[in-house]
């Protein structure tokens, strides 16, 4: 299991290219994809994730990791999809109708990426209908809403409601973020979590999706 | 002889190579722009506009006519219509910062959402800070529709204060009432075209953006001739580039694109060459007030404003911490001192903690202590019959002391800026008989006695009923029949 070892060492490093090389190497010595996926490259993005959080390392080291795991994704890819294995998980995410604020929202489906999860953005502005539809379409199971207005924050709640009147929650659940909302907002607006950064919000989705 | 003490952190020769640059940016990349009118009109002066993406792409020509028509100076007047500001070179004012989610509680330390009650108290003390000149609408009132909290912030701070308010609007609705509540108070729109109460904040959307609902307010504003400040905000190496300059580069491109929409819409409109750029920590995902390169960036764009003859605005002075103490003193502080050490003409910033998220009471207090020395520091130093020198000295043998000279009289006030209690000058002794009191229990009294000592302005009350049943009208069309309580 060495070049396995080898594949998450080198994404916390985000070598790119030795990441690519090393996911050759193992594909070709007959190590499944989903070892290679799960052992190496989603358990390195792991551990950047901890040392992110811990703040031994920064959001660009964060990146650069992401970068590299995409480098070897691309090569198991077509394999798993081949063997009907989906990516991680699928979240429709966008900032709520009203406000323009994206700078976090983009942050966090940076980091939700990086993490090995697909994510659908659909921007900023974005109506609650549009958020639900969406999600239906793509199969997503996580909607994630940014609000940075106390005007606009509760435009999320009709998420909720029409996710309710769909008989779709716990289906597809809800994650917020942003500078006026907090974990008792989520409650009062029966959202299933909040989250207060982009390292977190990647922990809170591993969870929802578990 | 005298000289205005002023820091300068860029020569004429980069400010020169910046403005190059970001004209090169607008003229290849441009902005985009989401609001139709605008689209056309910048089209019919000349620039390339591609409809389906909204891109606008600019020419050197209608930059140079905007630049041309900018105000060099304009002045704010108060509630009675008495001259409070004259933006012009190196005049510079403070202001609280803007619109704070939550408000840091005096009682329990809790960081909590603010009502109507809080933002009373809040008009109250800002009336009675001398060095705080405006008021701004810090604070969004948690006890009413939040569709109009904006238009109920300008309402407040009307009802209770006198001094010209920086505000802004969260929705385009919103300007039309708060258009009206200004004309309320002036008597009718030609006054109030000769007399601005207000300065609006239009933020551009990092990076090379504009909204619908933020170039009409530029718009709105420009043919009301109600004064507005742009607001960039370019994020080192996350939305602009990581170098100081690059995003220097990028600020002044969203600036001058704002000063086209601004200047081709409506010419000679007053505006301030403003921002809230920051140093964005990657450690934090979060964009430090308080830290020096945000406050560089702050001063270098207020050079380049001041390079093209316009007045300025940024938001320094304020912090990140989430309690008033050392950080939050050391951090508006220097960004205080650094503003008016730079001549930034509108300095927003005192009272804000937690990036722009929090208000406090306290901290608006000793804050104004901070506005006061730096102010006074930006008098610099001016000889006042210091010479011949011969003479105080002979005084000085004879009568040991010049305690109570008639140069030492006549100049004491001018020379000396006495602050408030809060800031503690007793000595050991003299500090413990009057209670060991800590710089939070000092500011905590200095608040109460601001807002005990309060007087009603003299702003009509049929002007006051106006403003009420116009607000009452907004708040019913969002189902609320009657305003929060006023009763502090
Ligand atoms: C940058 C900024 C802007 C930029 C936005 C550019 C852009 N492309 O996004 C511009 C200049 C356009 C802007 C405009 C306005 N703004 Co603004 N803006 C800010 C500012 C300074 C920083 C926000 C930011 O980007 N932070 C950095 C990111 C990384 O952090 P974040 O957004 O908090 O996101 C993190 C977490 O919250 C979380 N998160 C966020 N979203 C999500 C979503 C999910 C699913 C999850 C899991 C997590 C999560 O993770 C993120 C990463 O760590 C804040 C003040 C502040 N410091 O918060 C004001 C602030 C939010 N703005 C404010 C205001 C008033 C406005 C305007 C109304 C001003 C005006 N009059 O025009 C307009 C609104 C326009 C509109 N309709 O939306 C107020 C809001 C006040 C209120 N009571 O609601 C604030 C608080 C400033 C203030 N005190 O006045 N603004």
């Amino acid at each position: 299991m060495d070049i396995i070892n080898s594949i998450s060492t080198q994404l916390i490093s985000g070598n790119d290219k030795d990441v690519a090389s090393d996911t050759k190497k193992a594909l070709d010595s007959g190590i499944s994809a989903e070892t290679i996926l799960n052992d190496g490259l989603i358990m390195g993005m792991n551990i950047i994730g901890d040392r992110f959080r811990d703040h031994e390392v920064f959001l660009p080291d964060v990146l650069m990791a992401a970068k590299a795991m995409y480098a070897g994704m691309e090569l198991i890819k077509p394999i798993l999809i081949k063997s009907g294995i989906s990516s991680r998980g699928k979240i429709v995410i966008g900032t709520i109708q009203g406000d323009l604020h994206d700078i976090g929202k983009n942050l966090v489906g940076i980091m939700l990426k990086g993490a090995g999860y697909e994510v659908i953005d659909l921007g900023h502005d974005v109506s609650p209908e549009k958020f639900v539809e969406v999600a239906k379409e793509t199969g997503a199971t996580i909607i994630g809403m940014s609000a940075l207005l106390t005007t606009t924050m509760a435009n999320m709640k009709e998420v909720v409601k029409i996710l309710k009147n769909e008989n779709l929650d716990g289906k597809i659940r809800t994650i917020i973020g942003g500078a006026p909302v907090s974990d008792q907002y989520a409650s009062d607006i029966g959202v299933d979590k909040y989250s207060f950064d982009a390292g977190n919000a990647v922990d809170i989705v591993k969870e929802l999706m578990a | 002889m005298n000289i205005r003490p002023q820091v300068r952190f860029l020569s004429d020769q980069l400010i020169e190579k910046i403005l190059d640059e970001s004209r090169d940016i607008l003229c290849k990349l441009g902005t985009k722009i989401h609001n139709e009118g605008i689209l056309e009109m910048l089209s019919g002066f000349g620039a390339k506009v591609d409809r389906t993406t909204n891109n606008v792409i600019y020419t050197q020509e209608i930059i140079d006519k905007a630049l041309s028509t900018v105000p060099s100076s304009f002045k704010l007047y108060d509630t009675s219509g008495e001259e409070t500001h004259d933006f012009c070179d190196n005049n510079v004012y403070f202001t609280p910062g803007s619109a704070a989610l939550n408000i840091l509680d005096s009682e329990t330390g809790e960081i909590r959402r603010p009502g109507t009650s809080d933002y009373i108290k809040y008009v109250k003390l800002v009336s009675s800070l001398d060095n705080i000149t405006s008021q701004s609408t810090a604070l969004v009132p948690d006890d009413i529709h939040e569709k109009i909290s904006d238009s109920y912030r300008l309402y407040l701070s009307l009802m209770y204060g006198k001094k010209p308010v920086v505000t802004g609007t969260f929705t385009v609705d919103a300007f039309n009432v708060m258009r009206e509540m200004q004309i309320m108070v002036r008597g009718d729109s030609k006054n109030l075209k000769e007399k601005p109460l207000t300065v609006f904040s239009c933020c551009p959307t990092s990076p090379l953006k504009w909204s619908d609902v933020t170039s009409q307010n530029v718009i709105d504003c420009g043919e009301n001739r109600i004064p507005i400040e742009f607001i960039a905000m370019p994020l080192t190496g996350f939305i602009s580039p990581v170098t100081i300059t690059g995003t220097l580069v990028a600020h002044t491109a969203e600036t001058l694109s704002g000063i086209v929409i601004s200047q081709l819409a409506n010419p000679g409109a007053p505006l301030l060459y403003g921002g809230s750029p920051a140093a964005f920590d990657i450690r934090y995902e979060t964009t430090p007030m308080g830290a020096v390169e945000t406050q560089m960036i702050d001063c270098a764009y207020n050079e380049i404003g001041k390079y093209l003859g316009i007045p300025t605005q940024a938001y320094i002075s304020l912090s990140d911490s989430k309690r008033l103490d050392a950080q939050a003193g050391l951090e508006s502080a220097m960004g205080a001192t650094l503003a008016v050490l730079s001549g930034i003409n509108s300095i927003s910033g005192p009272g804000m903690l937690d990036f722009e998220n929090c208000q406090s009471l306290e901290k608006l207090v000793v804050d104004n202590e901070i506005c006061g020395m730096t102010l006074r520091m930006a008098k610099g130093i001016v000889p006042r019959e210091d010479f011949p020198a011969l003479p105080h000295f002979q005084e000085l043998l004879k009568e040991n002391h010049l305690l109570i000279s008639d140069h030492t009289r006549k100049y004491l006030k001018d020379e000396h800026y006495f602050p408030g209690k809060v800031i503690d000058r007793a000595n050991l002794s003299r500090w413990q008989s009057e209670g060991s009191l800590t710089l939070k229990e000092r500011a905590k009294s200095e608040v109460d006695k601001h807002i005990a000592n309060y007087t009603p302005t003299d702003l009509p009350e049929e002007v006051k009923k106006g403003l009420t049943g116009l607000m009452i009208t907004e708040s019913k069309k969002h189902g609320m029949d009657s305003l929060p309580e006023q009763n502090v």
